[in-house]
């Protein structure tokens, strides 16, 4: 056992950073879950290049993953890491600015040599020329005591043994934060289970790399992080693209529907598709379509038969499928288009996050074209976006479209699992009678005849006896559904199918408001995957005396209902969004608040630092009484 | 309160002699429905002498044949003047948009089993915007009957080119004449490996509907071609194809086990396998070709469809190909169902939710 110093940390931010090839997305989430398991709460940010493989060794190929854990509630995968692994000199370089004075470095040395130095143009080795003075750093042969410990795996190259220095520094990591490793043994054996010799050698990388920590004199004291104190349940690790699949399911499943998936992979919204390819046995349907256009075509056709018809994309997806969402407005059939956001205009950042398809969701089709508009704020929350997206499709036989991000997509956190059989119920009726008569008195079906309370039209799926009938992206005469280039008609369609999505706002839940005190002047509204941020940025002003309140929007159309009132309480509204200010513009536009936009076009998100003095800047010019009295 | 209509994905896949309308439910014995019961009520809004008047009376002629129950008829059709369609059909019906029913139709017949799908489209429809969802229909074998009204020309749109017009034609968006190479859908849908490929023609009623039932027998994607005129922007442009004598020499019929003649001519292989039209008098017998639509190898359907030319001087009508393979929507349920081993519950889905690595904080409620 260990004689070395423990110490107790209320949380820390680790940061592992590697060439693309060098596993550390792997790593990251395999810390992340002996993190989960020991009961931390936590946050985390995997980015990645666009390229599988980026030339080697340079800074371009850097693949990093960012996790925040602590034994109190964590809002974001943290601002600055306190500890830097860096497999190699680019992924130090790349990764150095973000480190605070005082952090913890652990580099490879190995792969400091002189050619890799000098791609990344370090003329010397800056773990030796005296420029990291102002760091812990801890200079490890990662590379080399990995292959050393596995030098009795006679069948395996070098190449192969330098394969497993990753396991080494998990292991490594995994003892400097007493963290256990049985979940990872478990995974490996797993994966490996037809690759034994594989699976031996990765395993005793592993431990090798808890026991270097053990035994090195390099690291004198080790780490523990306290559970954190989570509200009484049963809890996995998720990350939002995972979430949002199982939304779907669970959804289908509430509403006892099949589920369609059509869909076309892309960045960052592929896993989706491979997650739900992968249920067939909860009878998911899943076609990986030719294009964009044909997986919501597929999905809204699905929905014309009596299915859940759903299509997941990104920004440029989202625009090749903008003509079908049209023609689904039109036909009034329930369909979930969910756009996981990444930076733009065209190809942009693919692995990068950004929120700046809100107005191309919203507006981004020809004619007057209103759908709902929901988005997650956190990764665990996509599954509760995805129930309330199905709600809202199937009660109001909408399109709705799903703004997660890239942030959401692969950050992850812990979730605390619903219960099945609390879910909502959004079991949905098909009209199976006719519903009028005609003028001699025989029974017909009218297929835009609406339901009173929600506008919405009868669901009557083909297979229903009676109830043939014709739908189409042609303007439709009320209530029969025939073609009509009536200007009255279409004035009137026009305005009912507005004040059908507007009509979805009586069923959703008011915008709370978080303000302790009750006496802010300023309120911070976000939308989206911003919450995380902007809630630790919330905290970090408070804690330093300032009167600020919180609001966090999940329906982006319509906007709940006491939204207008809400931002005319305050004084100063700041909404701080990824993109130049599109929810500002809507706000505005609607309510004419003066809205103060804050924003960020970084492919990251927000830092609560940056956030915390933005506020306090706007809460200070409000003069002195806007601070707490204990505030100093 | 839920139905408890047929929309559940598990079903199991067709027999291998399954037909085009297996699974979907017949009409009781002694039942039958007319043409009239296929007739929409709304005004037909064509121009007149449009050939899509005479598709649409033998596609009503044609429907009742099927023995199928009329509300499991669905007809899916793009933009255009032939998509029209679907109105005028009392069944169920979708006008989507401009190249796009063959994947709509594919999502919905690939979780509606009990349903007997078609698609209308034009040339510019499916071989212009809808091009590729066309040849990823054809491939994949969906089990669509897809009937594409060529007339040469956008009609809808007043008369510009389409990709079936011929090198030279003079249009509204090409007064000098058009300098695409067109496409011959025929060789097009082989290329695109489709199981069922067919050409027939608005005005011959019987050959039409012989070739619809063909199509609607077939389990998989079936392409039908249908030579149409647009009396407005390309009258004429298969007038001697219509034409008695004409027709008589033109016209390569195509029938299982015959030899491919038109008149005094006939289709003789050479040794590298090209086809040529000869007069009967100078073919060797043992060169003339036998039509043998169901040959799994596409070639000589392919050859046969070379034999066109922009005068129609000699144009094979008929099934070139008709072959047996598994359909992606039957394969697709058969994936779903054998992965299916009961009814999902709540508990079901409580557990992949759960998934592998859980823990469990204080005594959750309930546990
Ligand atoms: C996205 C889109 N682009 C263009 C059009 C205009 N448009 C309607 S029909 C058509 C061509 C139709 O030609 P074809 O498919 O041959 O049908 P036809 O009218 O000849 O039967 C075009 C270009 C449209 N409706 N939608
Ligand atoms: S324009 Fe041509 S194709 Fe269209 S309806 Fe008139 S005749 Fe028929
Ligand atoms: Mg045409």
């Amino acid at each position: 056992m260990s004689t070395k110093l423990v110490q107790k940390l209320d949380r820390v931010v680790i940061r592992f950073a590697g060439d693309s090839g060098d596993g550390m997305q792997l790593t990251g989430d395999r810390f992340t879950s002996q993190t989960a398991l020991l009961g931390n709460d936590l946050s985390t940010l995997p980015n990645f290049p666009a390229e599988i493989r980026a030339p080697q060794g340079t800074l371009p190929g850097v693949s990093s993953f960012q996790l925040h854990f602590a034994d109190h509630n964590v809002l974001t995968p943290g601002d600055a890491p306190d500890v830097l692994v860096a497999m190699n000199p680019a992924a130090l370089k790349a990764n150095l600015r973000d480190l605070p004075r005082g952090a913890t470095i652990i580099v490879n040395t190995d792969e400091f040599t002189k050619r890799n130095l000098s791609k990344v143009g370090y003329a010397e080795s800056p773990v030796d020329d005296g420029s990291l003075e102002s760091y812990h750093v801890h200079p490890v042969a990662l590379t080399s005591i990995a292959v050393e410990a596995l030098a009795s795996f006679t069948d395996l190259t070098r190449k192969e043994k330098e394969r497993a220095k990753n396991m080494f520094a998990l292991g490594l990591l995994s003892w400097l934060y007493t963290r256990p490793m049985d979940g990872t043994e478990a995974f490996l054996k797993a994966k490996f289970a037809d690759k034994p010799v594989i699976l031996e050698a990765n395993l005793a990388a592993l431990r090798a790399g808890f026991n270097y920590g053990e035994t090195t004199e390099d690291f004198a004291v080790s780490y523990e992080v306290a559970p954190a104190s989570m509200a009484a349940g049963t809890y996995r690790n998720v990350t939002g693209n995972v979430a949002l699949s199982l939304g779907l399911v669970a959804a289908a499943h509430r509403a006892h529907l099949p589920l369609f998936l059509g869909s076309y992979p892309i960045t960052p919204a592929s896993d989706i598709l491979h997650t739900l390819a992968g249920l067939k046995r909860y009878g998911v349907a899943t076609m990986q379509a030719e294009d964009e256009i044909a997986g919501v075509g597929a999905a809204l056709g699905a929905s014309f038969g009596g299915a859940l018809g759903v299509t997941t994309t990104s920004g440029p997806g989202l625009a090749l499928k903008a003509e079908t969402i049209g023609l689904a407005v039109s036909l009034e059939l329930p369909l979930i288009v969910c756009d996981i956001q990444r930076g733009g205009p065209s190809t942009g950042l693919p692995t990068k996050t950004e929120q700046a398809d809100l107005l191309q969701a919203l507006f981004g089709r020809n004619g007057e074209s209103p759908v709902a508009v929901v988005a997650p704020s956190t990764p665990a929350d996509c599954f509760d976006i995805a129930v309330e997206a199905v709600r809202i499709a199937t009660t109001y036989r909408t399109p709705v479209i799903v703004l997660s991000d890239g942030y959401l997509a692969n950050g992850s956190e812990p979730w605390r699992l619903p219960r099945t059989a609390e879910l909502p119920d959004i079991s949905v009726e098909f009209a199976t009678e006719p519903n009028a008569t005609d003028d001699k008195g025989e029974p017909v079906f009218h297929p835009y005849l609406r339901d009173p309370e929600t506008l919405a039209r009868p669901w009557a799926i083909p297979g229903t006896p009676g109830l043939e009938h014709r739908v189409g992206g042609i303007e439709k005469a009320d209530i029969t559904g025939n073609i009509s280039y009536d200007p009255d008609n279409h004035d009137h369609m026009t305005r009912l199918r507005q004040a059908k999505i507007d009509g979805i706002a009586d069923t959703i839940a008011p915008l709370e408001v978080d303000d302790p005190a009750g006496d802010a002047d300023v309120l911070v509204l976000g939308w989206g995957s911003t919450f995380g941020p902007i809630s630790a940025a919330v905290r970090l002003a408070r804690n330093a005396g300032a009167r600020v309140a919180q609001a966090h929007l999940r329906h982006l159309n319509p906007f709940p209902a006491n939204t207008g009132e809400v931002l005319r309480r305050y004084e100063r509204v700041i909404v701080p969004e990824m993109n130049l200010g599109q929810l500002a513009l809507l706000l505005r536009a609607r309510y004419l608040v003066d809205i103060e936009s804050h924003t960020s076009v970084r492919g990251l998100p927000f830092q609560a630092g940056e956030l915390a003095d933005v506020i306090a800047t706007a809460v200070a010019s409000l003069g002195d009484a806007h601070l707490k009295e204990t505030a100093q | 309160m839920t139905t408890d209509l047929p929309v559940d994905l598990g079903m199991p896949l067709s027999s291998p002699g399954a037909t085009g309308t297996t699974g979907v439910p017949r009409l009781a014995d002694g039942t039958a429905l007319t043409k009239k019961d296929f007739t929409s009520d709304q005004e037909v809004r064509w121009c007149p002498g449009c050939g899509d008047y005479a598709i649409l009376a033998a596609v009503q002629g044609f429907l009742p044949e099927l023995g199928l129950k009329r509300e499991n008829i669905v007809f899916v059709s793009g933009i255009g003047c032939s998509s029209r369609f679907p109105y005028y059909l009392d069944t169920y019906g979708m006008h989507s948009i401009h190249g796009r029913a063959p994947a709509i139709a594919t999502g919905l017949a690939a979780t509606r089993e009990d349903l007997s799908v078609w698609v209308v489209t034009g040339d510019g429809d499916a071989l212009s915007i809808g091009g590729n969802h066309l040849i990823h229909a054809l491939r994949r074998n969906v089990n669509l009957k897809i009937l594409l009204f060529n007339n040469e020309i956008y009609g809808l749109t007043k008369g510009q080119y389409s990709p079936t017009s011929h090198v030279g034609q003079v249009t509204k968006s090409t007064p000098l004449g058009s300098l695409d190479t067109p496409f011959n859908p025929v060789s097009l849908a082989l290329g695109a490996e489709a199981s069922f490929v067919a050409r027939t023609m608005d005005s011959d009623r019987q050959h039409l509907t012989s070739v619809l039932r063909a199509a609607a027998e077939h389990r998989g994607s079936a392409l039908v071609e249908i030579y149409q005129n647009c009396p407005i922007f390309n009258d004429g442009v298969f007038d001697v194809l219509k034409d008695r004598t004409e027709a008589a020499a033109r016209i390569l019929h195509l029938t299982d086990g015959e030899e491919v003649s038109a008149g005094d001519n006939v289709v003789v292989r050479d040794d590298s396998g090209s086809l040529a039209v000869v007069p009967r008098a100078d073919a060797d017998p043992a060169r003339i070709m036998r039509h043998d639509a169901s040959a799994q190898d596409p070639s000589a359907a392919f050859a046969l469809s070379r034999l066109d030319s922009p005068d129609l001087g000699h144009v094979p009508m008929g099934v070139f190909r008709n072959v047996q393979r598994p359909t992606y929507d039957d394969a697709l349920r058969e994936q779903i169902s054998s992965a299916r081993t009961n009814e999902i519950t709540d508990a079901d889905i409580d557990a992949l939710l759960a998934g592998r690595d859980t823990w469990t904080v204080g005594t959750p409620a309930g546990s």
